[in-house]
């Protein structure tokens, strides 16, 4: 694939967009035992065009899990309304509140002018019970967005839904059917509960820990020494190998287009068609695995963004991304898809087929992530303090995952300081990353932008199947902004995982100064990940120039995940002035690992 | 006491503030009913920790007792300021009072309670009571998970005191210890039945009260329980 051509380009026409057609057809496709009532009760996300929009946010009776809940909902529907808007048009969104609680819509990657952004406290006061906030800004890119509220909880009960924008251009990507495929969680606890819950047991949902028969396992299978030494790091620092998500199925049920799996959502296509999927993570707090079993998937864009197509069967999607894939599925069959939690405690399902009445066979789900030593983002010297009863002894696992991990650092170890390569500044803790707050802080972070991450770092060899990485994103076009970084901003990101706390550098938001940018400035943030979960790090108003080794071809994403002990670099050019919210989108996160990005 | 409770409703208000409209540190209160629990010998005993506020700082209530034949043996009550002064360890100061067995003693209790490396939860109490007796006590619980919903329990608990207290039978120097194991089963992570032994000791000075009054310094009793927290 050369770069800048319009690959992918087909003699069709491109038809009709089917999206939605399909969804109330979904239970005839399979024969789940327990159907649940849900689909009446959800309308499935409709379509709205144009350029005015009215929206109206109000309580809705849901029923996900054989249990009536009330649900938070945009136009009754959850998901949303799926938006489709021109680029270059303006559009005029007209929110109503009817909530009793205040609400706000916040359009999530969509560069427009900070009192457009729906952020409450910084973009505007937010909107009150029976209110109405009319929004409208032109819209300037194209390419796959969401929308969601960013008021309480909202997002969990329901209030996201899809953006669509159509290039003013033609598109680069052709394709004969076009579908959002929205995933998301949805608990019939009520949200601020689970929260509490956290903060009392913070291991509450997890449900997968480590047992006495794993140890036992361990023991027998490398003998008592071996295992006592690998244990030992995480016994004194006090942290578990198997903590993957906060959140996990024991409270979620994973939904793909407001559909549970027991429902499936169904796309239908037909023989030869290329298909567009356009992924939206819209969940609270699940990141997802997500493949099409036996079919490839070719990424066309990254967060909106057309980005140099790459072939791969299975790629990961932190809360927020967006990533549209083309697909060409063999028509004489239905075919999975399947977006796994990345603690494998439940998945998303729908199913792509000529024929409704082909039945896809399910996949089965990859085993559970365990956390390792690299995750940790550990140095040298500690993992030597660690092994000090056999210094030289580094065989076993835990050898075998530093030199992994060391080959990662140096393949992705990039470090040049020049714009597209990363940073070349020393990691620094400040004084405020040590206290009751923070649990760890690592030592030796490195980028891992060739890492498929937790779970996904054995499929190639395993079972042959590529997983995208951040290292495969390159921009379809030049790096709009070429100039060099004239500064860079290294944020930690911290937090207490027994306590539930989290922060940036320590701080939370309500005791944090914003981060202060000059108008037009091109600067670097490099993120530095001492904890080990993943987070989804969202700026908004400005794109985030991920720097993954090509100076001419950055990719420009909304929201980029920092892998557990890791870093991450990225460009940005100080375009929009205002008061911007940047944030983990990981929502129990949220309310502390946040900082306000003011542009003056 | 009063003078605690004040500083503790101040240090807690005075922070609030949000983060998009959303309250990161909620004032939340939590109870934990640890044991419940009743003996082979029809003793039964409760074991109950609760606490209110936020991250940082929170006011604690402990309390434990034993009952003989549903007359109350031993009631004990701590109010304690709680701080977080370290990722896994808290800081703790207040007055603890016990009811049983009579006369009454209150103490000025400090501690400092947390998780120790290898996930060990500990609890380490310094108590100065009246006519300068100093009590320590250290208390270690480790919770072995067999599997995802039974766990099994150790714990150990030791008590020192600096002078003899003879009111109430306490002799200086290590005065007691308690070893139990308990093997519970989570229906709910808030609700587990629980079966246990325990087996307790009386040393030094303490034993030879235990002597005089004709009871026996060693005990062990099969024990059935309950623990829920909310």
């Amino acid at each position: 694939m050369t770069k800048h051509t319009n690959w992918l380009v087909t003699p069709t026409t491109r038809r009709r967009f089917v999206l939605g057609t399909s969804s109330v057809i979904a239970g005839a496709a399979l024969s789940w035992p327990n159907l649940a009532a849900s689909t009446e009760q959800v309308m499935r996300a409709p379509e709205l065009r144009g350029q005015n929009f009215n929206l109206d946010i109000d309580y809705q009776m849901v029923n996900f899990t054989g249990k009536n809940r009330v649900a938070t909902t945009v136009n009754g529907s959850l998901p949303a309304p799926i938006l489709r808007w021109k680029q270059g048009e303006k559009v005029t969104l007209r929110v109503t509140n009817h909530l009793s609680h205040d609400s706000s819509i916040h359009w999530h990657g969509m560069i427009l002018p900070t009192h457009m952004d729906g952020v409450p406290g910084l973009s505007f006061a937010g909107i009150k019970p029976g209110a109405t906030y009319e929004y409208q800004f032109t819209v300037q890119q194209s390419g796959t967005y969401w929308y969601h509220s960013h008021s309480g909880f909202q997002e969990q009960t329901g209030i996201y839904g899809a953006i669509v924008i159509t290039p003013a251009q033609p598109d680069p990507i052709q394709c004969d059917r076009d579908y959002v495929v929205i995933l998301s969680d949805w608990t019939d606890e009520d949200p601020s509960d689970v929260y509490a819950k956290l903060k009392k047991q913070s291991h509450y949902y997890n449900r997968q820990e480590r047992t006495a028969a794993d140890t036992w396992d361990e023991i027998k299978d490398k003998g008592v020494k071996q295992t006592w030494r690998e244990r030992k790091m995480w016994n004194q620092m006090r942290m578990s190998d198997r903590d993957i998500s906060d959140v996990t199925g024991a409270t979620y049920t994973f939904l793909m287009n407001g559909q549970t799996p027991e429902q499936g959502w169904t796309g239908l296509f037909n023989k030869g068609e290329k298909v567009r999927l356009r992924f939206i993570n819209a969940a609270a707090m699940t990141l997802f695995d997500v493949r099409i079993p036996n079919v490839k998937m070719t990424v066309v864009a990254a967060d909106g963004q057309n980005i140099e197509a790459v072939t791969i069967d299975d790629f990961r999607i932190g809360v927020a991304e967006t990533y549209d894939v083309i697909v060409e599925p063999e028509a004489d069959k239905a075919h999975t898809i399947i977006a796994q939690a990345i603690d494998r405690t439940g998945f998303a399902y729908g199913v792509l087929t000529p024929d409704v009445n082909m039945k896809a066979e399910l996949a089965e789900l990859d085993p559970a992530p365990i956390l390792t030593m690299a995750d940790m983002g550990m140095n040298h010297g500690e993992m030597t303090d660690m092994v000090e009863m056999q210094p030289m002894d580094m065989s076993g696992e835990m050898g075998h995952q530093m030199d992994h991990s060391m080959h990662l650092a140096m393949a992705s170890e990039m470090g040049s300081g020049k714009a597209g390569y990363g940073s070349d500044k020393a990691i620094k803790h400040k004084q405020t990353e040590f206290g009751p707050q923070v649990d760890m802080r690592a030592e030796m972070p490195m980028y891992k932008l060739d890492d498929p991450g937790i779970g996904l770092r054995d499929h190639a060899e395993k079972y042959g199947r590529k997983v995208l990485t951040y290292a495969d994103l390159r921009n379809l076009y030049q790096t709009p902004d070429p100039r060099e970084p004239e500064r860079e901003v290294q944020l930690h990101l911290t937090g207490n995982m027994t306590r539930y706390m989290w922060s940036i550098d320590g701080v939370k938001y309500a005791d944090a100064e914003p981060i202060i940018l000059k108008y037009g400035e091109r600067l670097r943030f490099t993120l530095v990940n001492d904890t080990m979960m993943s987070h989804p790090m969202h700026l908004h108003g400005m794109w985030s120039e991920l720097e993954t080794g090509d100076g001419e071809h950055i990719p420009r994403k909304h929201t980029i995940i920092v892998q557990p002990g890791s870093k991450v670099s990225y460009l940005v050019t100080a375009d929009a002035r205002g008061r911007w919210a940047y944030h983990c989108h990981l929502m129990f996160h949220m309310l502390s690992m946040f900082r306000e990005v003011r542009v003056i | 006491m009063f003078r605690l409770v004040t500083l503790f409703i101040a240090l807690s208000c005075a922070n609030v503030s949000y983060a998009a409209g959303m309250v990161d540190d909620p004032i939340l209160m939590m109870v934990k009913i640890d044991q419940l629990e009743i003996g082979d010998d029809d003793n039964s005993a409760w074991g109950v920790q609760a606490w209110i506020g936020k991250d940082i700082n929170k006011l604690w209530l402990k309390t434990e007792g034993e009952l003989s034949n549903s007359d109350v043996e031993g009631a004990e009550f701590q109010l304690l300021y709680s701080r977080a002064i370290a990722p896994y360890w808290d800081a703790q100061i207040g007055w603890r009072h016990d009811i049983k067995p009579e006369p009454n003693k209150d103490w000025l209790a400090i501690g400092i309670q947390g998780l120790a490396p290898y996930f060990f939860e500990t609890d380490l109490s310094l108590f100065m009571g009246e006519h300068g007796n100093i009590g320590l006590r250290t208390k270690f619980e480790y919770e072995l998970m067999l599997t995802q919903k039974w766990i099994l329990s150790p714990e150990v608990e030791a008590n020192f005191f600096s002078k003899n207290d003879p009111d109430i039978e306490l002799g200086s120097g290590l005065s007691d210890i308690d070893i139990g194991l308990r093997l519970r089963y989570e229906i709910e992570r808030e609700f587990a039945p629980y079966i246990g032994i325990e087996w307790a000791r009386h040393f030094g000075n303490t034993a030879d009260f235990s002597r005089q009054e004709g009871e026996s310094r060693t005990s062990v009793n099969w024990l059935a329980g309950v623990r829920i927290w909310f």
